[in-house]
């Protein structure tokens, strides 16, 4: 344990669903992580989300941040610096956060650190207990995001790929609806798949060129291989369609990874805890499960490696929809 | 009309764009796979935009930059309707922008009135019905 005068990152991330709260250390460990998700909401109204309105967030982050600060057994004292997403994400879930977080560094007199969300992601690989070091491949899929990037630094990282229509967290969660799976989709197809022959259905891989993916034609395809069957003969194949259309994303995923050609390969965002992808990759590092779905943790890592703007000079600072 | 493959719905939704001008909202319907946002696409390109068009389902709202006009790309294949608040987030994606919004049923009567109406159906393997009606 360190001393009381151990400094934390207090981090925020309001930039879509989850509202979330973090402490972490200057070394990277993890003190607090709390995020108000909205996942079994999710799941009582089949994915759709009773209301995704700013005023969730609103509602949210000042409980999220007292019990991050409780979980913690710390105060604000003990606190130097606040992180908080920017973007990408919708500017008015964005805003919230962004408003909570100058409010509480403004009150302290403490820096703040505007933190990308995607580069938040690759840093939930920088904490403790099993910190990975750059450089390395990321792989991030999450239900927004798939990108393939060349970490070079803690500072420094490329986009050498992204998808080109959906992501590959949208297409599990799509996939899903098509069978009539519950939700979370992604976690229904792993489970179903396990039950069923992943070459019974040839599903495509995309021709992308370059580092670049695409997963709608894959979407349009399960939709034709399932649209035809009456009810009774749907039940009876859904374990190999899932199967099936999970090998079809994996591949996908991991044949432009394998592409890259990178010495290391890490996997973050909320597809990296999907079974198949978690073997396929078997010498890939992962996030741990806990971080690879939107969490503030991320972000207070992050803000270990980017330059703090000094009090006041953040509170002009805005968010930002797209990169 | 009909058409035959992804790039022929592009070449459609080009032609829809040049037709249209800053505060104009465009609704795209259709079910999984019909191709949405491939229509989007086609008419962002033609609009000027570089970047790779995505679907917004999780993230809501994308905004691009064209040749001379904002563009938003909004998705409310997530909501169940619109509630007040829900509409002040989305708001600002609507001012000095030419929105497009897919799955536009849940915004109905509380999103700004269409100046088109895209809907896409499916028409046997690979070929799209695309029906444009002006409002």
């Amino acid at each position: 344990m360190e001393g009381p005068g151990s400094r934390l990152i207090l981090g925020i991330e309001t930039s879509c669903d989850e509202t979330a709260a973090a402490l972490v250390t200057e070394d990277g460990e993890l003190r607090a992580n709390v995020v108000a998700s909205q996942a079994d909401l999710h799941a009582q109204f089949g994915g759709v989300v009773p209301e995704v309105a700013s005023r969730r967030h609103l509602e949210l982050v000042g409980p999220v941040m007292r019990e991050a600060l409780d979980q913690a057994g710390a105060t604000l004292d003990d606190v130097d610096r606040v992180a908080v997403t920017q973007g990408p994400g919708l500017v008015g879930a964005l805003l919230v956060g962004l408003a909570a977080a100058k409010a509480v560094a403004w009150s302290r007199r403490l820096p703040l650190v505007p933190v990308d969300h995607l580069a938040g992601h690759v840093a939930s690989l920088y904490l403790q207990p099993d910190p990975v070091e750059p450089p390395f491949l990321c792989l991030l899929a999450s239900g927004g995001h798939t990108l393939l990037i060349d970490v070079h630094s803690h500072t420094e990282q490329t986009v050498l790929g992204t998808t080109r229509d959906d992501a590959a967290g949208e297409a599990f969660d799509k996939g899903a609806r098509l069978l009539g799976l519950g939700y979370p989709g992604g976690r229904e197809i792993d489970r179903l798949a396990r039950e069923g022959d992943p070459e019974a259905y040839d599903f495509p891989v995309a021709r992308v060129p370059g580092l670049d993916f695409s997963f709608s034609g894959l979407k349009t395809s399960l939709l034709y291989a399932t649209r035809d069957l009456t009810p009774d003969e749907l039940e009876e194949r859904k374990p190999d369609l899932a199967a099936s259309y999970q090998r079809a994303i994996v591949r996908a995923l991991v044949g432009k990874v394998r592409q890259a050609n990178a010495e290391r390969v890490a996997v973050v965002g909320g597809v990296a805890a999907n079974s198949e992808l978690r073997e396929a990759l078997a010498d890939a590092a992962l996030a741990p499960l806990a971080l690879t779905t939107d969490n503030a943790a991320m972000i207070a890592s992050a803000a270990r490696f980017v330059e703090p703007v000094p009090y006041p000079g953040y509170l002009g600072l805005d968010a930002y929809a797209s990169r | 009309m009909q058409t035959g493959s992804p790039e022929e719905t592009e070449a459609v939704a080009a032609e829809l764009a040049a037709r249209l001008h800053v505060g104009d909202v465009v609704s795209v319907s259709g079910e999984l796979g019909t191709g949405k946002t491939t229509f989007v696409r086609g008419a962002c390109t033609a609009l000027g935009v570089v970047e790779n068009v995505t679907s917004p389902t999780y993230t809501i709202g994308h905004r691009y930059h064209g040749n001379g006009a904002e563009i938003s790309h909004l998705d409310l294949y997530r909501f169940q309707g619109m509630s007040a608040a829900e509409w002040g987030d989305l708001e600002p994606y609507f001012d000095d922008a030419i929105a497009f919004v897919e799955w536009p049923e849940a915004g109905a009567g509380v999103l700004p009135s269409p100046r088109y109406t895209v809907l896409l159906r499916h028409a046997g393997e690979g070929r799209r019905d695309v029906m444009i009606t002006e409002c």
